[in-house]
């Protein structure tokens, strides 16, 4: 299987990563040359193999869901990029453009 | 634990980390030099040392590492000093926690005196993709260091501190080590707690340990190691003293020597280091037995489809939200990418953009199921031969010595393929090491030994006894 230049703009935008168009036609020999590789699995007969999710025998443990949570030895306003009233700030979504700001 | 001794513990812990900052400028560390060094607070950790003189001049106890000045690379949490993964989005940022490993250190009497640089969140076999410049070999500036925990390999290796912690998710403390000469530590999956270690891929990500020698890498995986409640992947199962391998008798002691790390085409000077070191096992009482692990070959396709797919599911984090780089655009959409895009190198962004390939609809079953599954079958590679009665398993550490800067980075795949003999560890989530067994044109080269899960203190016998009887030729 091999990426097209539309592959990339579409898993670029599904990774939130802005991508110059002039650098569409290097990613998609990397991506391909990388990918190429991964083809030696389909030979593998795997119809009766349970896939490995990874976590070990006993799987994820399970702790009591109790608090309180760590408390953090700095604010959150010495890192965050914006923060009014203890919220974190993001830009207005496209769908509330318009409407009365609530400042 | 291991009692303290005079190799480890520091008696003037004031005079062992001002000393650790004098190396830390003769060497050259620092970004003029090998460029291993991002971040050190040469005030704060004097601070903590005489702290530490103070404790012990009243009569406190001495920990393991008791005044011993240790360096962590800069994908796991401090909170004295910045935590970037060598990353410009995260950059100046100051973790408001601390990873459980760095605090068992400090609570070992440990002193953190250095983050050190890596591959932007560890991804790299090379440490030269960093946001901050390529980390160079401290006995060949025109070679790498190895990655991505390159810069905590080179301080060990050029004698800054005999300690340091790194991570693991394909070989990134093992092939470094063995390039530097030193020694390095993946523990078992879940043998260390994650807590305060950047997520990369989760199912694969360990936090290691380097040593300038068996010793001290002994002890500082013993020390990092143990249930965390914060971690619920780490494990129960009790620490041993690691320490005390150093005096086991390997004798009766069944080496594996898989025939898929040892292909026609190894280098022939490779593949004489770890037919000396096998004989100097032979010599201490072990056998060598041929064996097979015959999905090796898909270990690297299988490994380029998980860790991707985990990093672009991980670092979906980073958007500018809540912590790091924020690039402003025409809304919240907008912000995201070009925030991402200006934040993340090019290394980092080629893999986002794999592993989200690999997840999405249409492409999930071809390739991230299907590696799951082939990832099942090199778990099997291992449970099988440890069941047959093999201890340990020795391979070289990786194909070559330690590779010109510059000399992979336009082939992707040419420098995925330096994980080849490290990253099955890491899929079958069992323990491995590299040791230093020789040199090839000068520069070191080292075995690995891979043992079953929590089977690290078999693995530390076997890495003490070859330390042992390899003596001065695992140096030349």
């Amino acid at each position: 299987m091999a990426v097209t230049p539309d592959d990339v703009r579409h898993i670029a935008q599904l990774a939130r990563v802005a991508v110059d168009e002039e650098r569409i036609p290097a990613l998609v020999l990397e991506l391909n040359g990388i990918l190429e590789h991964m083809d030696s699995l389909e030979q593998v007969d795997t119809a009766s193999v349970e896939p490995t999710a990874g976590v070990g025998d006993a799987g994820l443990a399970l702790r009591e869901d109790t608090g309180p949570p760590l408390p953090l030895a700095r604010p959150l306003e010495g890192f965050a990029p914006a923060m009014r009233d203890g919220f974190l700030l993001v830009p207005r979504l496209a769908t509330h453009v318009g409407e009365e700001d609530p400042e | 634990m291991t009692a303290p001794d005079e190799r480890r513990v520091a008696p003037d812990p004031v005079g062992a980390v001002d000393a650790a900052f004098e190396r830390l400028t003769r060497v050259g560390a620092g970004a003029d030099g090998m460029n291993a060094v991002l971040w050190s607070d040469r005030a704060h950790s004097l601070e903590e040392a005489r702290a530490l003189a103070g404790y012990l001049h009243g009569g406190g106890v001495p920990g393991p590492l008791s005044g011993v000045p240790v360096a962590v690379k800069d994908n796991i949490a401090t909170l004295h000093l910045p935590t970037t993964c060598a990353s410009r989005i995260l950059e100046g940022y100051i973790s408001p926690y601390e990873a459980t490993a760095v605090a068992r250190i400090r609570r070992a009497g440990g002193i953190v005196v250095a983050k050190t640089n890596c591959d932007e969140f560890a991804m790299g076999s090379s440490s030269e993709h960093s946001a901050y410049g390529p980390v160079r070999h401290p006995m060949d500036p025109t070679r790498v260091p190895g990655g991505s925990s390159g810069g905590s390999a080179a301080v060990v290796a050029a004698g800054v501190v005999p300690v340091a912690l790194g991570s693991e998710t394909g070989g990134s403390v093992r092939q470094p080590a063995a390039f530097c000469g030193i020694v390095g530590v993946k523990p078992t999956y879940g043998r260390v707690s994650r807590f305060g270690l950047v997520a990369f891929a989760s199912s694969l990500d360990q936090i290691g340990v380097f040593g300038r020698d068996v010793r001290h890498a002994a002890v500082g995986m013993e020390v990092v190691s143990g249930r965390d409640s914060l971690d619920s992947t780490s494990d129960e199962c009790p620490v041993p003293v690691y320490g005390e391998a150093g005096g086991r008798d390997i004798s009766g002691m069944v080496i594996g020597k898989p025939r898929e790390y040892f292909p026609e085409g190894l280098d022939s000077r490779m593949a004489g280091a770890c037919d000396r070191a096998l004989q100097r096992l032979v010599d201490a009482g072990a056998t060598v037995k041929d064996i097979s692990l015959p999905h090796t070959s898909l270990a690297i396709p299988v490994y380029y489809i998980i860790a991707p797919a985990e990093a672009s599911s991980n670092l979906a984090r980073f958007d500018g939200v809540r912590y790091g780089l924020r690039i402003e655009g025409d809304g919240l959409r907008s912000m995201y990418e070009a925030t991402r895009s200006q934040g993340f190198g090019a290394e980092v962004t080629r893999r986002l953009l794999l592993g989200t390939y690999v997840l999405s609809a249409g492409y999930y079953d071809a390739y991230y199921r299907k590696a799951q599954q082939v990832r099942t079958l090199i778990t099997e590679d291992f449970r099988r031969t440890f069941c047959e009665g093999v201890d340990v398993i020795f391979t070289p550490t990786t194909p070559t010595p330690a590779f010109e800067i510059g000399s992979k980075t336009s082939d992707p795949y040419a420098m995925y393929l330096n994980d080849i003999f490290t990253a099955t560890a890491n899929l079958a989530g069992v323990p491995a090491m590299s040791v230093p067994i020789g040199r090839i044109d000068g520069l070191p080269v080292g075995g690995q030994l891979m043992a079953p899960h929590f089977g690290e203190e078999t693995m530390f016998a076997a890495a003490f006894a070859l330390e042992r009887t390899l003596g001065e030729e695992a140096h030349q």
